[in-house]
């Protein structure tokens, strides 16, 4: 990212759709939207003292919605370019409300609220389509409750989950820890409100609201209307400070995820979904295994798949290594169903097909290995730029030209093109520049020829 | 400290990042304590050093303040080294008398609760970087020669597509092949999954056109046998039916593939009833016997072993698309597949999969741990998800054997100098970010010599190779930075030649002087990592702007 950041001979438009695309191999003329960021690329340092000072709080989407961000905001930490953007739909300024916080705490002076989306016209001799893919939404599969259970998440969430700057830290976190973590915070919020009301009130009468509140239940204080209202605010403290006090004690039993399960081929090899297989997606689920098995040497985990696909460079080795030093079995099979048991914990229903039997485990967190989608928009895109998609909606190529899409001169890479895991994508990144510049040097060797 | 008599005047910069720094250590304080250091003349906070208010400070501070040392307090040297250096320049100081010091990922950002530790650990940083920046010395950016002519090693499917594309873009090509034509694997092959396009097609028209195109030479029945010099000026022998050819060449594509392992002793082979998925490529192609009613393959013989532990990736789509084969041609034929997982990756391979079912092919799991029994007449295989003995009738036997390195790809990594891993295939730069490069500059690499490949691999590779290899060529030269080892002591080398060894670039070599046998840096192909420095018993070599002395003088500066 840093290098495509830095390179001279590589002008960035982040943040920019392409509108329209004319022309012929070696002579396209592309139109390109640059949206309003309503911050000046040119000024913004990326300091980020915006986004420190933006009260405006907005789920954040990098980290699969774990955490949250700004209105004001980068994509994510390391993110080229590092400018930073305003979120039009939720930044209180740009939505009649009066705030501007983002524009006084900025010293570079790079906030435009009046910026407007900004037309920019390209002449290109080849085109590169590497516009990705999309994580398959699991909530589509009734039988696995992605949604209803709490700590069935997917393998890019349990991937934010693991990383050092994700929203725990690095901790195998559960989610539905976190949100009584969360509730926890919220419902201290309240009681510190009241606690400091009543501590005002014990004050006043001289004596412990509990004791006061024992006699008044009694009977004493009846005509006393101070003394009324102090009931009524003890009692309220009690609604919030009970369940506080249970979920506390809930909290205190909390540990990280140790007994994982992941799940293969989630909405791929499906035929409700999507019939191919993803390919990468045994090495990820392996990865993880073994990287939560690193951050917690307790960590067991349990990979159910029909066939485990280790077929890269050191793949099949590093699968067996897993087996062997981080507490992963493989188990096969395809999993029917996930329940959920007492505390929370997802409870797998499967068979396993060596043994013929059905089964049924309980785990503290679930991973769901989900198929490599196309990118949502591939087909308004594919037809902008004139070229045909598979039935999947992947950029047509043919094996023997496996870059080249059904328009001579426009190019495709990574998943774009098929599901592919890193290296592949980076081979055929080079494999597309290759062609591109067979293109472009072509098409000026025509035009030499032209002239003479 | 320095013993020249330049009259040193270090000029440090101490960058805020907005609040990234200053809003956890104390930078008063740190301007202070910069300010009586040895050799600071100047020091000056920026809001940002590297705006362009910041880089002005430097030049303004080199011009007016006579400075011929900077010292920028800030952030990483992998964003912003380049950017001051060059500002450096700019300003008429040598780029190579700055020095970066980071005390926002190595203070500000990791001791954000800790602003007084944070503080005086930047400290610490400052007064090395400080110490260091003394005895800092010019250097000259290394520029040499591209040789823009291309060698691509291997005729096959990856081989042929390299040159092509290397051929199309205007480079001059040379392409060896030892065997007597062009297509390597491919001329043993059949039909191509999942297009089933005729293998000999594709040959005849690669073939065709990397010996009708201009700027591909191509030697067939030809090797390569001495390969001299680096990036750019390589001296290559060629040994020909005419005769040794030398060739200066620029860049090295190693398209050498694989080869398909025999296995001699397995399963009964015997290259007749019993034999290999190579060998059923030509059965297929000169048509199937239709007495053959039974056929039995087995997948991983020889691989996913204790000795060969890889999965060789192809052999599965291989036999679905053998086994389709015997179907189109004896369609009574039954044919079963014994396997372990079927890895069948992809879009295209998973199509290829489900066609083969709904086509009458059958599928049985097996458990290595109990592995089928060839017969006579039969196959005899425990079905691990029945849980029972099952005996296969079977005219004929297919083993699908994995695809092994070349039988000489040790011995052409030592011509290249670039490594091969445990199971004899060629080492990547990177695994992940440098699949098609090595870690010596000037060499790349595509097919199934990294690891076995389809043809859509192959060709994919091909053309990846060969855009990496065309950076040089199109440059025409390669700059080099010259933090590069060097021999400052040359009476203390004795020519040992561990360092040699050592060097993960092919960076060194031996060379015979007046003096006697002396190490030789070769400065392109150097990436200044210091091994070689570290290796040296005699401290002969020193790496450029880390010479012992400067690291000494940090050290010296931490423990003051």
């Amino acid at each position: 990212m840093l290098d495509v950041g830095r390179h001279p001979n590589i002008e960035l438009l982040a943040y920019s759709e392409v509108e329209k695309v004319e022309g012929v191999a070696g002579d396209f003329s592309v139109t390109v939207r640059r949206k309003a960021r309503y911050v000046e690329e040119d000024k913004c340092t990326g300091c980020g003292a915006c986004a420190e000072k933006c009260p405006t709080v907005v789920s954040d989407a990098f980290n699969e919605g774990l955490g949250n961000r700004r209105a004001i905001y980068s994509y994510f930490a390391q993110g080229i370019p590092s400018t930073h953007t305003i979120d039009a739909d939720h930044c209180r300024q740009l939505n009649g409300k009066k705030c501007g916080i983002c524009a006084k705490t900025c010293q570079a002076e790079a906030i435009n609220f009046d910026q407007k989306d900004r037309i920019v016209e390209l002449n290109v001799g080849g085109i590169i389509i590497a516009a990705g893919y999309d994580v398959f939404d699991p909530s589509l599969i009734p039988e696995y409750r992605y949604q209803e259970i709490p700590n069935v998440v997917t393998a890019i969430e349990f991937e934010r989950l693991l990383s050092a700057s994700g929203p725990t830290g690095g901790h195998m976190d559960r989610p539905s820890d976190r949100a009584v973590e969360a509730e926890i915070e919220e419902l201290e919020k309240k009681a510190n409100k009241s606690l400091k009301i009543l501590s005002k009130l014990e004050k006043k009468f001289d004596e412990p609201s509990d004791q006061f509140y024992e006699k008044y239940q009694a009977g004493a204080y009846k005509d006393d209307e101070d003394r009324k209202k102090w009931a009524d605010k003890y009692a309220a403290h009690l609604t919030v400070a009970m369940p506080l006090e249970e979920l506390k004690q809930k909290a205190e039993g909390f540990t990280v995820a140790k007994r994982l399960a992941f799940i293969q081929c989630v909405g791929s090899r499906d035929f409700r979904f999507y019939p191919f297989c993803s390919g990468y997606c045994c090495m990820h689920s392996i990865k993880e295994a073994i990287i939560a098995h690193e951050h917690e040497p307790e960590t067991t985990s349990t990979i159910f798949g029909m066939d485990i696909r280790a077929v890269g460079k050191g793949f099949e080795e590093y699968k067996i290594r897993g087996g062997n030093n981080s507490n992963i079995t493989y188990m096969r099979g395809r999993v029917a169903e996930i329940t959920e048991g007492p505390d929370n914990n997802p409870v797998v229903i499967y068979e396993d097909t060596r043994e013929r039997k059905v089964k049924r485990q309980e785990f503290d967190m679930v991973v769901l290995a989900t198929a490599c989608a196309p990118i949502k928009g591939i087909a308004d895109l594919a037809k902008t730029l004139g070229v045909e998609l598979d039935k999947y909606n992947f950029l047509k190529t043919s094996s023997l030209s496996p870059v080249d899409t059904t328009t001579p001169g426009i190019f495709v890479c990574g998943c774009a093109e098929s599901p592919m895991d890193v290296p592949e994508s980076v081979a055929q990144a080079s494999s597309a520049a290759a062609r591109a510049a067979e293109i472009a040097f072509q098409s000026e060797l025509e035009k030499e020829k032209a002239v003479a | 400290m320095p013993e020249k008599n330049e009259d040193i005047r270090i000029g440090v910069f101490l960058c805020h990042c907005g609040s990234n720094i200053a809003g956890y250590l104390n930078m008063e304080e740190l301007e202070e304590f910069s300010n009586k250091l040895p050799h600071v003349t100047f020091v000056q906070r920026n809001l940002y050093t590297c705006s362009e208010g910041g880089i002005n400070e430097i030049k303004k501070g080199i011009k007016e303040q006579n400075l011929n040392r900077v010292v920028v307090a800030s952030c990483t040297p992998r964003t912003h080294e380049p950017l001051f250096r060059s500002s450096c320049g700019e300003a008429g100081l040598n780029p190579y008398l700055f020095e970066m010091v980071n005390i926002r990922d190595q203070c500000s950002w990791v001791h954000m609760k800790e602003q007084e530790d944070g503080t005086n650990k930047a400290k610490d940083l400052i007064r090395m970087g400080a110490a260091k920046a003394a005895l800092l010395e010019p250097q000259e950016s290394i520029i040499s020669e591209v040789q823009v002519r291309a060698l691509v090693i291997g005729g096959g499917i990856a081989g042929m597509t390299s040159s092509l594309a290397l051929a199309n873009r205007g480079y001059e090509v040379v392409l060896v092949e030892r065997k007597e034509t062009l297509g390597g694997m491919l001329n043993n092959l059949n039909k191509l999954g999942p297009t089933m396009k005729e293998a000999s097609e594709l040959v005849e028209e690669k073939t065709r056109a990397v010996n009708g195109h201009s700027n591909i030479t191509a030697f067939t029945n030809a090797n390569v046998i001495e390969v001299q010099g680096f990036i750019g000026k390589y001296k290559v022998d060629i040994e020909t039916k005419s005769g040794i050819k030398k060739i200066d060449i620029g860049v090295i594509i190693v398209a050498t593939g694989g080869r398909a392992f025999v296995p001699k002793g397995l399963y009964n082979y015997d290259g007749k009833r019993v034999v290999t998925q190579l060998e059923m490529e030509k059965i297929l192609k000169d048509g199937l016997d239709p007495d053959i009613k039974n056929v039995v393959m087995i997948q991983c013989v020889g691989s996913r072993n204790q000795e060969r532990p890889y999965c060789s990736r192809i052999c599965c789509q291989t036999a679905v698309k053998n086994a389709m084969l015997i179907r189109e041609q004896n369609p009574d034929a039954k044919v079963s597949i014994l396997y372990r997982d079927m890895q069948m990756y992809g879009v295209e391979n998973e199509e290829m999969f489900r066609d083969s079912k709904a086509k009458g092919v059958r599928y049985i799991n097996y458990d290595p741990a109990n592995p089928p029994v060839v017969a006579p007449d039969k196959v005899n295989v425990y079905h691990a998800l029945l849980g029972r003995d099952m005996d296969l009738p079977a005219d004929m036997v297919v083993l699908s054997t994995p695809v092994v390195s070349q039988e000489d790809a040790e011995a052409t990594s030592r011509l290249l100098r670039v490594p091969v891993d445990e199971n004899g295939f060629f080492l990547e730069g990177h695994v992940k970010l440098k699949p098609l490069d090595f870690a010596t500059d000037g060499v790349f690499l595509c097919g199934s010599a990294h690891f076995p490949a389809n043809i859509r691999e192959a060709i994919a590779q091909g053309l990846g190779a060969a855009s990496r290899a065309s950076i040089p060529l199109s440059k025409g030269s390669v700059v080099v930075e010259p933090i590069i080892s060097v021999l400052a002591n040359e009476d203390a080398c004795r020519g040992c030649g561990l360092c040699v060894a050592l060097c993960p670039y092919g960076a060194l070599e031996i060379q015979k002087t007046e003096k006697g046998r002396k190490v030789h840096v070769i400065d392109v192909a150097c990436k200044g990592c210091g091994v070689c420095a570290a290796t040296c018993y005699q401290h002969a070599l020193s790496i450029n702007s880390f010479t012992d002395q400067q690291i000494k003088a940090q050290l010296e500066a931490f423990l003051d």
